[in-house]
């Protein structure tokens, strides 16, 4: 079993890392672990449990910030914000199930250092778009302070962007602030029912291109559509959601409904089964890693009206799942042992975007490429990036590309 | 000036007419200007006290000659001032003595639309408002919308990370970009981003945006479009005191409702505005409103009323609804000339943009207005309310000997204040050379050197716009150095596993 340092505050972490730079030791940078099945297999020595740094430090419902250390529970703070009738606008998926674990766990530092979503990515962004302000301890075991507690500002680089997603390769967080904004009085869902992929994006395209302000638009194909929570009939869905004030949903509800009656069947969700079919799709519920072989699982972010073009060159056998307007591909390919990395990459590399494999078994990892290969310059550029923050390669080494 | 900058390489300045004729190879015929009378137009950005003609100015026309030209600058050790529209409220276009402004006024095409994807492929010198022009016909928009959005450039808000009194609700322009190719000082073309949504990697777009210029060119750009509001209604709220309206923003918000624009004057921006403008704006009140909401007409007319509730709870003295576009962009015109109506009843004016907590709002207020008193120099305030991004505007004289000074003592003591208060120095002008010595307030040694060591790892020899942003510089060897001091465990009491 890996040893763990389990700092009880920002100043701890800070030795911690200071100890494995002059130790010539690699720490697995880790919250709650629950993703840690993400990434190239670890080739730490040690991990760095930063689960111990937990509370919210400032919540001001009306100034829409919240600042918590970078270790608390994301249920916990998604409580609060839910008490106060407000939200994580980005709306953060959830990876447990996919990755064998139980939904709801996490920290807000893990889904910050992940980049979460959700559906709602095509509205409100995601963490990076929230992610205001931050405190972390670099691979030179410096504590380093970027942005702020205010929602606009343009002071100095915004190191944030750069800190979100970047899987804890570059700095442990330690505090964290982010915006947080109310969350609708109520939703609904147009559903537009038996479309095939293609003619998905396009109802899709429409839908996104209508003045309806759609906030999560998903395509559940046939194969899949049983799944989900909420539908009326085990048919492939085409999901449309809106939410807002009472009287606006109402209207855009009828608007949209009527927009894309020429595409094919449109039923109605109303608030209860809508927020039960989108927090299933939040979860990628089909795909969670429920046999004991799961699945090779890919997540392709792409341009969204040709979603289905690279669904359409991956093989027959393969699942999927279509979030973001078609944007977002979440794949399984039908062999446990076998992701069909090349398939993939060829498929994306025709239309644009990226793939990742986010699960797969360590051999599998280990030896083929999880995050997209970058071209040669732009690799290089990331490399020096690393390297400003993490020169000995302390934090995470090789999780997201081999050397780096 | 009070502001230093990097002292001029004589070596390169004595090389100019080889440099000048060098750069003539790259970009032909107009394209490379070299007469001190056709550079004086280029002397200064929109930060107009700071001047300074540049050794030479080069408008390039393609990526290649882009490349070529920051290729040969690194080669040969030449400083580069990259430049859009020259909009820059901070000084972040300033040129230097010694080194090339690259203007990239010529990059002025839109190279795609595309609706089915939602987004627009720009050269960076295409204006803000020709990006919502070129897909209004189909009723989209580019949501950023900074004031001078008539003539800065889409590659001059991606250096700045531009905002506008829209980006409460629709994001800056680092929400609102997908993807660009960008030209590093090594003349290295990287393209990062494209249709989707997210990065593959590291956040390299996120990073650029904002970064004032110090870490590439950028050459084209991937806006996201928006379709259009159906509709969009602004109501007009006037208040006994700044309390009161800094109270109703609050309960708005606290409502739940995120408004496409909520904009906030003080008496003295009020009575300017209203004498230049008339929009019908009341000149009884202390503080003034102009709340926005956009969305279906039912969506629309719902909020108004439920704003209008809130703001007679908040003690309202006055309030008025938009019942015509007309009259929308009436109470709009208003606001939006706020900077002229200020310069016609002074000679000078100049402004900062610190974003504060907005609860500190009536503290702030008071403490400027005694500064005011003190400094003898009038203050008027417009601001984006919602965001709690303040502009104060602060009267002056340039002609009147020490009067420069004397405003520039006072705007660095509001921006003190407002980063005393827990807020920050800038909230979309962007640090440049006017805030670039205030920076301390904010960041300690170790933070400038993990920002400088990202500068580093983008422009190794500090070529691309030295003097903005960072107080002081260092090299890149020198912040790369490593001290290594723990040699065992110093804390054997923390929890093992």
């Amino acid at each position: 079993m890996t040893d763990t340092l389990k700092p009880r505050d920002a100043k701890e972490a800070e030795e911690a890392v200071r100890w494995a730079l002059g130790n010539d030791k690699a720490l697995e940078v880790a919250g709650q672990g629950t993703k840690r099945a993400v990434g190239r297999p670890s080739q730490t020595d040690l991990t760095l449990d930063l689960s111990g740094l937990t509370g919210v430090a400032l919540y001001e419902p009306q100034e829409l910030v919240l600042s918590a250390r970078a270790g608390t529970p994301l249920a916990e703070i998604e409580k609060l914000l839910d008490e106060n009738g407000q939200q994580l606008a980005f709306e953060p998926m959830d990876y447990g199930p996919l990755l064998g674990g139980q939904p709801g766990q996490g920290t807000i530092g893990g889904a910050i250092a992940a980049n979460l979503s959700g559906p709602r990515r095509i509205k409100a962004g995601a963490a990076r778009d929230h992610f205001l302000g931050v405190t972390a301890v670099t691979g030179r075991a410096e504590t380093v302070k970027s942005g702020g507690r205010v929602v606009k500002n343009v002071t100095g680089y915004d190191l944030c962007k750069l800190i979100a997603g970047s899987w804890g390769t570059l700095a442990a967080m330690t505090d964290v602030t982010v915006k947080v904004l109310p969350k609708a009085e109520t939703e609904a869902t147009v559903l537009v029912e038996g479309l095939d992929d293609a003619r998905a994006c396009a109802a899709m395209a429409a839908a996104m291109g209508s003045a309806c302000d759609v906030s999560g638009a998903a395509h559940l194909p046939d194969h899949v559509a049983s799944y989900f929570d909420g539908l009326p009939n085990a048919e492939a869905a085409t999901a449309l959601r809106l939410e807002g004030f009472a009287p606006s949903v109402k209207h855009r509800k009828e608007a949209l409904a009527a927009l894309m009656k020429p595409f094919g069947r449109v039923a109605l969700l109303e608030d209860k089964d809508s927020r039960a079919l989108w927090v299933s799709v939040r979860q990628v519920k089909p795909f969670a890693a429920a046999a004991a072989r799961p699945r090779p699982l890919w997540r392709i972010s792409t341009a969204p009206a040709r979603g289905h073009e690279i669904a359409a060159a991956i093989t027959p056998a393969a699942q999927m799942v279509y979030d973001w307007a078609g944007g977002l591909l979440w794949v399984a390919m039908p062999f446990s042992d076998e992701p069909g990395a090349a398939a993939i990459r060829a498929a994306v590399k025709s239309v644009g975007g990226h793939a990742m494999l986010v699960r797969a078994p360590a051999g599998v990892r280990a030896s083929v490429d999880v995050f997209e290969p970058q071209e040669a310059s732009l690799r290089a550029l990331s490399k020096r990036v690393k390297e400003s923050f993490d020169p000995k390669g302390v934090l995470n080494p090789g999780r997201m590309w081999a050397g780096a | 000036m009070s502001v230093r900058m990097p002292e001029a390489d004589s070596a390169v300045l004595a090389r100019r007419d080889k440099i000048v004729a060098a750069l003539r190879t790259m970009v032909p015929g107009e394209g490379v200007i070299a007469s001190e009378r056709e550079m004086r137009p280029f002397e200064s950005d929109g930060l107009t006290a700071y001047r300074q003609l540049p050794m030479v100015v080069v408008l390039p026309e393609t990526t290649q000659q882009v490349a070529q030209v920051l290729r040969y600058c690194h080669d040969e050790g030449i400083k580069v001032v990259p430049r859009g529209a020259g909009t820059s409220l901070s000084g972040g276009a300033l040129p230097l003595a010694d080194g090339v402004l690259l203007g990239m006024a010529k990059f002025n095409r839109i190279r795609e639309i595309d609706f089915d994807n939602r987004v627009a492929v720009v050269e960076p010198g295409v204006t803000n408002l020709a990006v919502s022009n070129a897909v209004a016909h189909a009723g989209f928009y580019y949501a950023p919308d900074p004031s001078s959005q008539i003539a800065c450039t889409i590659g001059g808000n991606i250096a700045e990370n531009s905002g506008g009194v829209h980006c409460l609700k629709y994001g800056m322009t680092t929400n609102n970009v997908l993807g660009c190719e960008i030209v590093l000082i090594t003349g290295e073309v990287l393209r990062i981003g494209g249709r989707h949504l997210d990065s593959e990697g590291y956040d390299l777009l996120g990073l650029v945006t904002g970064s004032e210029g110090l870490l590439g060119v950028v050459t084209e750009v991937t806006v996201r479009i928006l379709k259009k509001p159906e509709t969009a209604r602004a109501v007009l709220i006037g208040f006994p005191s700044n309390e009161d309206a800094g109270e109703c923003v609050s309960a708005i918000i606290g409502a739940g409702i995120i408004p496409g624009g909520m904009e906030m004057m003080d008496k003295p921006a009020i009575h300017a505005v209203e004498e230049f403008v008339h929009a019908g704006y009341p000149l009884d009140v202390e503080a003034l409103l102009i709340v926005e909401v956009d969305g279906p007409r039912a969506e629309a007319d719902d909020l108004i009323e439920r704003i209008e509730i809130i703001a007679s709870k908040c003690h309202a003295v006055s309030v008025q609804a938009s019942t015509s576009e007309q009259q929308r962009l009436l109470f709009w015109a208003g606001r939006k000339a706020a900077f002229p109506a200020v310069g016609r009843i002074s000679p000078d004016y100049y402004c900062v943009d610190p974003t504060i907590p907005r609860n500190k709002l009536p503290l702030v207020l008071k403490r400027m207005r005694e500064m005011s008193e003190k400094y003898g120099l009038r203050c008027a305030n417009v601001f984006h309310a919602g965001d709690g991004n303040l502009h104060p505007l602060i009267l002056y004289d340039a002609n009147k000997p020490g009067e420069l000074e004397k405003t520039e003592a006072f705007g660095a003591e509001i921006m003190k204040l407002c980063v005393e208060v827990g807020g920050v120095l800038t909230g979309e002008h962007g640090v440049g050379v006017e805030k670039r010595d205030l920076m301390p307030l904010m960041f300690s040694e170790i933070d400038f050197n993990a920002q400088q060591r990202v500068k580093c790892a983008f422009d190794a020899k500090g070529l691309l716009n030295p003097g903005k942003m960072f107080p002081s510089l260092h090299r890149c060897a020198e912040l790369g150095r490593l001290h290594i001091s723990a040699g065992k465990l110093p804390f054997p009491d923390i929890p093992r596993f």
